[in-house]
């Protein structure tokens, strides 16, 4: 097992940079997840690691040592694939005996290693099999047993079940975590799926067109983003975003969402805070979640009457679409809460789940209402 | 409805199986009349219509293998009895095979025929060998000018063979290169080369890179993963390019004629020689012509499994 750092790794692909100066730093045994939308850069990132890819400039050290120069034959990691990669010509038991076989396992300890690893992930029955003759989840199975037998430093996996069926995809990121809770693999995952990510990681590292937004365990990056596109990226449903403005009036501070004729009463202390952060040049927007929108159905001290809008009911809780000035503010009530479009009801938004970002550069400026 | 449906095709598939058959005959016509004519006493071999029912005999392929000579009075019974069984069948024939001292001397036809292998054999191994690493290093690495140099590869195929046969020939003159083995091999390697190359890199495509990838980081070299991964995954690649590397070889005349008279001839240009010396025995021709076509046949039948089955992408989903 080993620790993965990445230092000022840049790749082009011609004239095209795929990855901005990408620092990172990957702990022994950690459970890394890369995620980010598509064409992002992650599978770019984790065959560089791998050594699929060479890198522009920059430096990737695996247990101290810098392997950029070296083939991804001397790096020791495994690599799983998307689409699996199982060979075809092969027999499910060749599959994952075929790293041993590299570095000339005994016939006998070969054996031993393949079948505490077809135990370990219920595949025993069918290692005589070809590859083609197996379902999606199958398949996987394999592919991630042919990348633990060889007990590599670290296991890279790019969308390991993406292509599998929604059902099939829970039980496998449970079964994912399971292994990784037994083998304790430095392993680094990419995927697109923030339920996914949040699921599975010790941290989540989120990456945008070849940039890293931020790294933090998944509470973290939940509760706080650290800019408008992690805030977006992470979360359904999704953040509501709004251009805000400060006002304060007889003592009192609001903040009022775009054209909003009603503002929402803030602490007094939050216009100075704002300043102390030394940003927020660029226009103010504030970020809530859902579910930090608390709508009553009675008026009441700091309540904003809003009119609903649409509604959709998604079972265990409702969104409800508030109408906010020209644009909509999005809160997440107990199912049934607000009867039918058109109703008034009656907002605050919970200052322990308020964000604020400056607009032009996105970075979250760092102050709660709450502070 | 769905009954209707199904019985309606049925009797499209009974339709299909005998346009198939019919096909079949049509195209296996001349190859049992080659056949059958290769078989048949001498005297039958030209009968007017053609003699269906007979009492098949291999003493045309004997006749084939050896040197032999018109008799011009009956063989005596004492020298005949003391012959051995085949040679009894060229007796009948009122000829006698050749000698020189005790041994038999054997015709053209068995060296030519060798010469055909020898040749076709390793001019398809070797096209095949260099179209498949050629293709692979064009599908896999970022090669400069790829587009042109493909086209290049191609355009070694645009003009016609013959019309640069006489060049050819005063420069294989010139480098001693007429009536060899390695002149035809070359010759034939650059008719295959464009062309394996080609078939190849559309196989090697269609090969996921991933599958190499996998066997790279599992602690394989480049090599390795081409010979472990790689290779079996071409197969079906392979052995139709081989086949078809193979049949070009092994039915070129043009060059064989122009380029070879004895040493290194193949068979195509020997057996038509055949014809002008004296009355053509049509049975012996037959059989030439008959034993020439059996390899190509037995080695596409031996390669049918690969031809047939296709790529199979077995475990990578597209
Ligand atoms: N071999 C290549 N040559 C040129 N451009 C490439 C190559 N591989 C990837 N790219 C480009 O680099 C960018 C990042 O690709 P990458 O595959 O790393 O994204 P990703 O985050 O994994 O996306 P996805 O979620 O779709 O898999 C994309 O714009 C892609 O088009
Ligand atoms: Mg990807």
């Amino acid at each position: 097992m080993a620790e993965i750092v990445l230092s000022n790794v840049q790749k082009f692909f011609g004239t095209v940079q795929v990855i901005r100066d990408l620092n990172l730093t990957i702990a022994d045994r950690e459970f890394v997840v890369l995620l980010g939308p598509s064409g992002c850069g992650k599978t770019t990132t984790l065959r560089a690691i791998a050594g699929l890819e060479d890198i522009t400039s920059g430096e990737i050290r695996i247990d101290g040592k810098p392997v950029q120069d070296l083939e991804a034959s001397e790096r020791d990691i495994a690599f799983v694939f998307q689409l699996y990669a199982l060979y075809p010509h092969l027999t499910v038991f060749e599959n994952i005996a075929f790293p041993l076989r590299a570095a000339g396992g005994a016939r006998a300890d070969v054996e031993r290693e393949v079948n505490a690893v077809a135990r370990a992930l219920d595949i025993g029955h069918f290692l005589g099999k070809r590859p083609s003759a197996l379902s999606g989840g199958d398949m996987q199975r394999v592919a991630i047993g042919r990348a633990l037998v060889r007990r590599p430093k670290a296991i890279l996996m790019d969308e390991p079940i993406g292509a599998l069926d929604a059902k099939l995809r829970e039980d496998m990121r449970t079964e994912l975590k399971r292994l990784h809770i037994e083998n304790k693999a430095t392993s680094v995952y990419v995927t697109h799926d923030q339920v996914e990510a949040m699921s599975l990681a010790d941290r989540i590292v989120v990456m945008s067109e070849g940039v890293l937004q931020q790294v933090g365990t998944p509470i973290e990056v939940y509760q706080n983003p650290a800019n408008l596109f992690v805030a977006q990226f992470i979360g359904s449903p999704v953040m509501n975003i709004s251009d805000a403005k400060l006002e304060t009036e007889g003592g009192q501070a609001k903040v009022r969402l775009g054209n909003a004729s009603e503002a929402f009463g803030v602490p007094v202390t939050l216009p100075r805070a704002i300043e102390a952060s030394g940003r927020g040049d660029g226009g103010l927007s504030l970020g809530i979640r859902p579910e930090g929108v608390i709508v009553a159905h009675q008026p009441g001290e700091g309540l904003v009457p809003l009119e609903a809008h649409v509604i959709e009911p998604l079972g265990a809780y409702d969104i409800v679409d508030l109408k906010v000035g020209s644009g909509v503010l999005r809160a997440r009530t107990v199912s049934g809460f607000v009867g039918k479009p058109g109703d008034t009801v009656f907002a605050r938004l919970d200052e322990n789940q308020t964000h604020f970002f400056d607009t032009r550069s996105g970075q979250s400026l760092g102050v709660r209402l709450g502070a | 409805m769905a009954a209707v449906k199904s019985s309606g095709r049925a009797a499209v598939n009974r339709l299909a199986v005998v346009g198939v058959i019919i096909a079949t005959l049509i195209f296996l016509a001349p190859i049992y009349w080659i056949a059958s004519t290769a078989f048949k006493p001498r005297a039958l071999a030209t009968t007017v219509p053609p003699t269906v029912l007979f009492q098949p005999e291999i003493t045309s392929f004997i006749k084939l293998f050896v040197k032999r000579v018109q008799m011009n009075k009956a063989v005596d019974p004492a020298t005949y009895a003391a012959a051995p069984w085949w040679e009894q069948r060229i007796m009948d024939n009122g000829e006698r095979v050749l000698r020189t001292g005790d041994n038999v001397q054997l015709s053209g036809y068995p060296s030519r025929f060798m010469n055909s292998l020898i040749i076709a054999i390793t001019s398809t191994v070797l096209a095949v060998g260099m179209g498949t690493f050629t293709a692979y290093g064009f599908s896999r690495f970022r090669v400069k000018g790829e587009a042109d140099l493909l086209f290049f590869i191609l355009s070694t195929r645009m003009l016609p063979p013959i019309v640069v046969a006489i060049p050819m020939f005063l420069m294989y003159r010139a480098v001693g290169l007429t009536d060899t083995h390695i002149g035809l091999i070359i010759l034939y390697i650059a008719f295959n080369l464009s062309f394996s190359v080609w078939l190849m890199k559309g196989f090697m495509d269609e090969i996921p890179k991933e599958y190499e990838e996998a066997a790279l980081v599992d602690g394989y070299t480049r090599m390795q993963a081409f010979f472990k991964i790689v290779l079996p995954e071409a197969a079906t690649g392979i052995a139709a390019t081989a086949v078809f590397c193979f049949i070009t070889a092994w039915n070129e005349y043009a060059f064989a004629l122009i380029m070879t008279n004895r040493r290194a001839q193949t068979a195509p240009p020997f057996i038509p020689s055949q014809l002008g010396s004296g009355l053509p025995d049509w049975t012996v021709i037959a059989a030439g012509t008959f034993l020439f076509l059996l390899p190509v046949a037995i080695f596409t039948f031996a390669l049918r499994g690969h031809l047939l089955r296709g790529v199979t992408f077995g475990a990578i989903r597209k």
